[in-house]
């Protein structure tokens, strides 16, 4: 059995992989000290206002969320499709699925403008809010994939159980993602939102932002721990990137399509598409071209076989989900509510106004330590748990299994 | 407030209601514990239904008693930030695309029948009183603003500073919502919103408070009387709030 082959072993403390985690830790305490500025001078001091209600920390932590559940995919793969060459690379997947959620748990709750009351939210449920829902779907994720995980890794666990563990994973993260993404698609008032698109546009986005962070964290561990990682592994994930880029692409061509066709949301479609300024720039120059299109180019015009092309068209998918969250959740807010149609309105509180919006550094810095909170969390448990094998190399069997 | 709805009162809402009450006992002005969920309720009447009918005609472009004296009734004056300011009640100036008439109107809180606040409060810290009232229960409030993102009338504001010089009646919290109450500190006690008694001594009148649900309420006869909207009508939303002569 080729499979035996494949050996999981704690990843060496190599001066490289410390290295990175001093890095990160720096970003961690970056990460909490902005955490204690805003706690201590109240949200004031971030670049959110009663217009703009959801700031960066949203964006990093719906990209850590989501990407969470796209994580998974690689063990998906493997347990769920039978596709066996992703095997060697599942225990891993989980590992960096949790972590991921963890990460954009913790910058949500970091948020808040009473995180000490997080207990409160622990013990009061309203089961019509779709938040009440994702507490359920989020932590239920991190038990569901920790079983996940122990099926895989437990030896005295039969490899019958794998599958069934697989799937239940698997549409666990379906529900998920559908839940994050209906935060948005529930919200009637604001015209940005509304749409029941919102939920698949978000499994798409999930997918293929999952796919390019688990791609980065891959080589990045392999090359700290000094292990061999194939190029033809690697490129086989990234043909499988270019499917779910091109879905991301497709549901968002849809979206913007239906707002079109309907009068009362061509205002927010002008403004998005034409006349947003920041906003306009990142739909189409960093998502669209830079996230979508050039990826897509780079992946299906025959480069794969080059070295450094999956880190750039990862690296190129994680800039362009974070611009299209950013435009999903600040370019939806900025846009004024039509609460009088047919009327020009004016405020002092900014009725009928684009709001204005700059991310302040305590904000970017709370959602980076997120980030690293996340790639810490994933370090930590490959170098704890054997969940990286110690040769993922094309010579593997494995890979031609 | 009715005895029957006294009657409605659980064990466990009544002893929360007691700790709510020694607590503003024992510290008086500075206690977060108004507007806790129970002992709001306790003290609404679900025979009544509160609600506004606010006559544009009548509201003077370059009148603002309405929202000074909300200010001055719930301490909310802001420290001169207007994007961060909380704004429980605001002019607004409408000008009508095609005929260029202006008009100029006070919107708020509308006290949905089925506010999308409180479907969305993850915590049921948003909640609507029996009689009508929608209101945030500072006790549990996390702070997440999905409330602020739900909410089509724009009604509700984040507190992003530390407050000073709060009123016993309607504290306020750093990093909690909050929005217009209808006073209804002063409706439990049988009295009239202030913004509606501010627009009454301006003589103006554009503004009528009443129960929706009694046929002989002064609001209840005007709104048989003359045609009255509803903000955002499409959302099927039933607002307390009503508006003619937009």
């Amino acid at each position: 059995m080729a499979i035996d082959r494949t050996l999981y072993r704690e990843v060496p403390a190599t001066g490289a992989l410390w290295g990175a985690g001093l890095l990160l830790a720096a970003f961690l305490v970056a990460g909490l000290a902005s955490f204690l500025y805003v706690e201590h001078h109240g949200h004031v001091v971030t670049g959110m206002t009663n217009q703009v209600v959801w700031g960066m920390p949203h964006v990093f932590a719906i990209f850590l969320i989501v990407a969470a559940s796209g994580a998974l995919n690689v063990a998906s793969m493997a347990s769920v499709f039978d596709k066996v060459a992703y095997k060697p690379l599942s225990r891993l997947s989980g590992i960096l699925a949790i972590s991921l959620l963890a990460g954009g748990l913790l910058v949500l709750v970091l948020d808040l403008g009473r995180p000490d009351r997080l207990l409160v939210q622990l013990t009061h449920f309203n089961f019509s809010s779709i938040f009440t829902w994702n507490i359920l779907l989020y932590s239920g994720f991190i038990a569901v994939v920790a079983v996940y995980l122990w099926v895989q890794m437990d030896r005295t666990v039969h490899p019958k159980w794998t599958k069934p563990a697989g799937v239940l994973a698997f549409v666990w993260r379906l529900a998920l993602t559908t839940g994050t993404g209906s935060i948005f698609g529930w919200l009637v008032a604001r015209p940005g939102y509304d749409a029941a698109i919102m939920a698949p546009l978000f499994i798409a986005m999930s997918f293929a932002l999952g796919l390019a962070v688990y791609v980065l964290v891959l080589q990045a561990l392999c090359a700290l721990s000094g292990r061999a990682l194939g190029p033809e592994r690697v490129s086989g994930m990234i043909r499988l990137l270019g499917l779910f880029v091109a879905a991301v692409l497709y549901f968002t061509a849809v979206q913007h399509l239906t707002n079109l066709y309907a009068m009362e949301h061509k205002g927010f479609e002008r403004f998005i598409l034409m006349d947003g300024g920041v906003y306009t720039t990142l739909f189409w120059g960093v998502q669209v071209l830079l996230g979508g299109l050039v990826p897509l180019a780079m992946i299906y015009a025959g480069k794969a076989s080059r070295p450094v092309m999956p880190t750039l068209v990862s690296a190129l998918v994680i800039l362009g989900g974070l611009a299209q969250i950013y435009v999903i959740v600040i370019g939806g807010q900025v846009y004024p509510m039509e609460l009088f149609p047919g009327y020009s309105v004016s405020s002092d509180f900014f009725d009928g106004a684009i709001a204005a919006y700059t991310p302040s550094l305590p904000e970017i810095l709370l959602g980076l330590g997120g980030v690293a909170f996340a790639l810490v969390a994933t370090g930590v448990g490959a170098k704890v748990l054997r969940v990286l094998p110690s040769n993922l190399s094309d010579s593997n069997p494995v890979t031609k299994g | 407030m009715s005895c029957g709805a006294k009657k409605d009162v659980s064990r466990r809402d009544f002893l929360r209601s007691g700790a709510a009450l020694a607590t503003m006992q024992l510290a008086p002005g500075v206690t977060l514990m108004a507007f806790g969920g129970s002992e709001a309720q306790a003290a609404a009447d679900a025979g009544k239904r509160w609600g506004l009918l606010i006559d544009a005609s009548k509201c003077a472009p370059d009148c603002n008693a309405c929202i000074t004296a909300c200010q001055d009734e719930n301490g909310w004056k802001g420290s001169g930030n207007a994007e961060t300011d909380v704004q429980w009640i605001r002019k607004v100036t409408l000008k009508d695309k095609s005929s260029g008439r202006e008009t100029s109107l006070p919107v708020m809180c509308q006290h949905c029948e089925s506010p999308p606040c409180v479907d969305v409060c993850p915590t049921g810290a948003s909640f609507k009183r029996k009689d009508g009232i929608v209101l945030v229960d500072k006790h549990i409030c996390i702070g997440c603003r999905y409330c602020m993102m739900a909410c089509p009338f724009k009604a509700r504001s984040f507190v992003h500073e530390h407050v000073t010089n709060q009123k016993t009646h309607a504290p306020r919290g750093i990093g909690t919502v909050e929005s217009c109450t209808l006073c209804v500190h002063r409706v439990d006690e049988g009295r009239i919103p202030a913004c509606v008694e501010a627009c009454e001594a301006t003589g103006h009148g554009a503004m009528v408070f009443g129960d929706l649900l009694d046929p002989e309420s002064e609001i209840s006869r005007r709104l048989a009387e003359y045609p009255s909207v509803a903000l955002r009508p499409d959302l099927d939303l039933n607002p307390g709030v009503r508006y003619r002569e937009i």
